[in-house]
């Protein structure tokens, strides 16, 4: 094989492989976005059945109830509200009246079964996604009741 | 007083930073010795005064100096004396003060030992730094001041966040932040390459030392992050593709395939242009990095800032960065002459494969990284990319890069019969064959995926054998490098059994206890013998006592506990582990359960292999400490200047 051809081959070789990874990688990344609903977007049906995504507001209060390992509780974004399922243990943080996250699917009942209730590093901290579902909500006012003071 | 003449000494040190970056290079520009000679004693000075600003803001927080904002904030007056030291990294604006420390640091061992080499290159690389450290430094007096006073002070500070008050705190963002700030020298002499026209092999071999080193922390850096993930978030996981972990993964991973192109530069000429643009593309991940860490863009336990003009700001340096060194590459790139002919089965070849797979890996993790974040900011929805995408991609783009690391290491430079290499790779071969074999015949549970990670450790180690015994047969003595380049594949293998063995045989139990209640895995058994409540220096903890017998018979007891911080009220789950090299036992604490019986939610985890990830990349920095020692570089050094 003359040199000229070697590196030609060389060349498609690293261009066939490049695009073959690149495929491959845009094809695995199509399929594990997970998008983000407020519970009125669920509510208006807007959120997807059969595929996982995840939706964020506040814990109502009052609506935690605990039976060993499978909890249940409802996220609000004080204009609607999912109700949610979890097996397992919930994070530390995870209080009544707090911002959560969670991921999941709904599931026949129209309950949100969480396969994930994300954990948070600092008590002060709202995850923005469910902040984001508050301000969407217009519950303005209610947010600052529940904005920890600095 | 004091505090104020630390912040004094940041806006000196910002303007020696200057002088730093302009004379010098002005000096290699027009000739004048002088200004080039000015690069070393600016470098010292501009250490000198970090480092005082540095002490002034560590002396506040070990005094409790509450009326300083930052120590006020990330401090508190029951914080044991080590969390005081480390809280001076613990949040934003003090954890920028430590990067500028450690470029300065950096900057001070280029000055201090490159003797070496020629004046003009010193004076580039020492200006490039500067100019690095006027961006830190303006970034961090403009937006993010460690020395603002909070008047009048508070009785007491916020204290540190609970999750932050562990060993594996105190050393690991300074580990990490050592590899970030360590690739911004191989960047600077990638830019003093670039500037002064001659795209020769000599700035490759004097840098390859310095990435090594800083490969070296990185690599102890995020193995410290994964064990302190692993031991303090209480649910046993040692990697989550957390947007900040992907951060410095990034960069790891782009040093990486730098390392190897700096070789294939210094030894054989080649790939010049190539390794230039790794380094300008590792250092750009580290500022990326950086921004995404410290820029409140991402939420987690690393994001400090919400203020978005620090965001910004970096978001401008990094722009800048990566723009004027790609100019500066297209404009002095092509002057690089090409290496020796390659032929398609040589070393070469196999390493500039190795080098655009890793590339390639580090594109996908970044468009995992940065797509849900650009999604967000133009307005178009929230959205996540979950670990499912990330082990789907990096899992088999590494394969390759694992399974090259052997033929690679066995060709020849310049081109290898194939016939000869194929003989070679018999024994690893069959090595990789058997492990697989053994996998799927005598284990219950072991799948495809396990038997390929098996087979893929097998086939490095003795493919690293075949290596040692083939030069062991050669007269000459054998460098030190040799060594290290075999230890750190070796730690590969290591940490590639880790990952294999844990995803492949872990057993997770959550379940609920009461007193007395006993749960089983393998042969190990969990009794949950006491609960108490016990005072620690800052916090209440409730205490479980788990005695854990093995067949039978008394094998240790273990204390996980819930801690509430006094200061936040923050509950934090404290796991306990039996580490052993085989097998680590993993209890973690729940919540309590009401009922007409007290219970507790508890994990019980039995992680098979899972201290060898660490063990891992110990090996793999102590096989870069090896190479870095090599007598060759100093020898190499003043051969290649003379």
């Amino acid at each position: 094989m003359k040199a000229r051809h070697q590196r030609f081959l060389l060349i498609t070789l690293a261009v066939a492989a490049l695009v073959t990874a690149g495929m491959f990688v845009l094809n695995a990344f199509q399929s594990n976005l997970v998008f983000f609903f407020t519970p009125t977007q669920v509510f208006q049906g807007e959120a997807p059945k059969g595929k996982a995504f995840r939706v964020g507001g506040m814990v109502k209060e009052g609506s935690l109830k605990k039976d060993g390992e499978n909890v249940q509780f409802v996220v609000t974004d004080f204009a609607n509200e999912v109700p949610v399922v979890y097996k397992g243990m919930l994070p530390d943080l995870f209080k009544e009246g707090k911002g959560v996250v969670t991921q999941g699917k709904l599931n026949q009942g129209n309950q949100f079964a969480a396969s994930e209730v994300l954990a948070k590093h600092d008590e002060n901290y709202m995850p923005p996604e469910a902040q984001h579902a508050l301000d969407k909500a217009g519950a303005a006012k209610a947010v600052q009741t529940y904005k920890p003071a600095n | 007083m004091i505090v104020e003449v630390g912040h004094f000494a940041l806006i000196l040190a910002a303007f020696v930073a200057l002088v730093q970056g302009v004379l010098p290079l002005a000096g290699t520009m027009n000739g004048h010795q002088r200004w080039q000679a000015l690069a070393r004693p600016a470098a010292i000075v501009q250490f000198l005064l970090i480092a005082f600003s540095y002490g002034v803001l560590t002396n506040a927080a070990v005094t409790d100096d509450f009326s300083v904002k930052y120590i006020a904030a990330h401090s508190n007056s029951l914080l044991p004396i080590q969390y005081k030291v480390a809280s001076v990294w613990g949040g934003h604006e003090g954890s920028l003060l430590m990067w500028v420390l450690m470029l300065s640091g950096w900057t001070l061992a280029v000055a201090l030992f490159s003797r070496t080499l020629p004046l003009a290159m010193v004076a580039r690389v020492i200006a490039v730094l500067g100019f690095v450290s006027v961006g830190f430094l303006s970034f961090i007096l403009i937006t993010s001041s460690p020395f603002e006073r909070l008047l009048p002070a508070p009785l007491d500070g916020r204290d540190l966040n609970p999750l932050l008050q562990d060993p594996g705190l105190v050393i690991h963002p300074p580990m990490l932040y050592m590899g970030y700030v360590g690739f911004s020298v191989a960047f600077a002499f990638a830019i003093s390459a670039l500037l002064s026209g001659r795209m020769d092999a000599a700035w490759a071999r004097w840098s390859r030392p310095w990435t090594v080193v800083a490969w070296i922390f990185m690599t102890i850096g995020i193995a410290l992050g994964s064990w302190w993930a692993y031991y303090e978030l209480g649910w046993g996981g040692w990697w989550f593709w957390d947007p900040v972990e992907n951060a410095s993964l990034m960069p790891w991973l782009f040093g990486t395939a730098l390392i190897h192109a700096l070789m294939v530069t210094d030894k054989r000429g080649g790939f010049k242009a190539w390794s230039v643009l790794l380094a300008i593309g590792a250092f750009s991940l580290c500022l990326l990095g950086t921004f995404l860490v410290r820029s409140g863009v991402l939420t987690s336990v690393h994001a400090f800032a919400s203020d978005p003009k620090r965001g910004v700001f970096i978001l401008i340096f990094l722009v800048l960065v990566v723009g004027i060194s790609l100019t500066l590459f297209a404009w002095r790139a092509p002057k690089a002459t090409l290496g020796g002919k390659i032929a398609l089965v040589s070393r070469e070849s196999m390493l500039l494969a190795n080098s655009v797979l890793l590339v390639v890996a580090t594109g996908a993790v970044l468009l995992g990284t940065i797509y849900p974040l650009i999604i967000d900011a133009m307005n178009l929805g929230k959205l996540s990319v979950g670990a499912p995408y990330f082990n789907a991609v990096f899992v088999p783009l590494m394969v390759p890069v694992i399974f090259l690391m052997v033929p690679g290491g066995i060709a020849h430079w310049r081109e290898s019969r194939g016939k000869e290499l194929g003989r070679q790779m018999r024994w690893p071969a069959l090595a990789a064959v058997l492990a697989a074999a053994a996998i799927l015949i005598f284990s219950e549970r072991g799948t495809w995926l396990t038997a390929m990670g098996m087979a893929l450790a097998a086939w490095v180690v003795v493919g690293l054998l075949v290596q040692i015994v083939a030069r062991l047969q050669k007269p000459g003595r054998i460098a030190l490098s040799f060594w290290g380049m075999h230890l750190a594949h070796l730690g590969i293998a290591v940490v590639v059994v880790g990952i294999t063995l844990v995803k492949g045989y872990e057993i997770e139990r959550d379940v609920r206890m009461g007193l007395n209640d006993t749960v089983s895995i393998e042969n190990y058994s969990f009794e949950l013998v006491g609960l108490n409540e016990v005072n620690g220096p800052n916090y209440k903890a409730m205490r479980a006592t788990v005695n854990v017998t093995k067949d039978q018979k008394p094998l240790e007891v273990l204390y996980p506990e819930k801690r509430r911080y006094f200061s936040t009220a923050m509950p934090m789950t404290e796991a306990a582990i039996d580490a052993g090299p085989l097998r680590d036992l993993y209890v973690s604490l729940g919540e309590a359960i009401e009922g007409d019986k007290p219970q507790w939610s508890v994990r019980v985890y039995y992680k098979p292999f899972v201290s060898w990830l660490w063990y891992g990349a110990i090996l793999m920095a102590l096989g870069g400490l090896l190479a870095v020692s090599d007598r060759r570089y100093r020898k190499s050094a003043l051969s290649a200047a003379s």
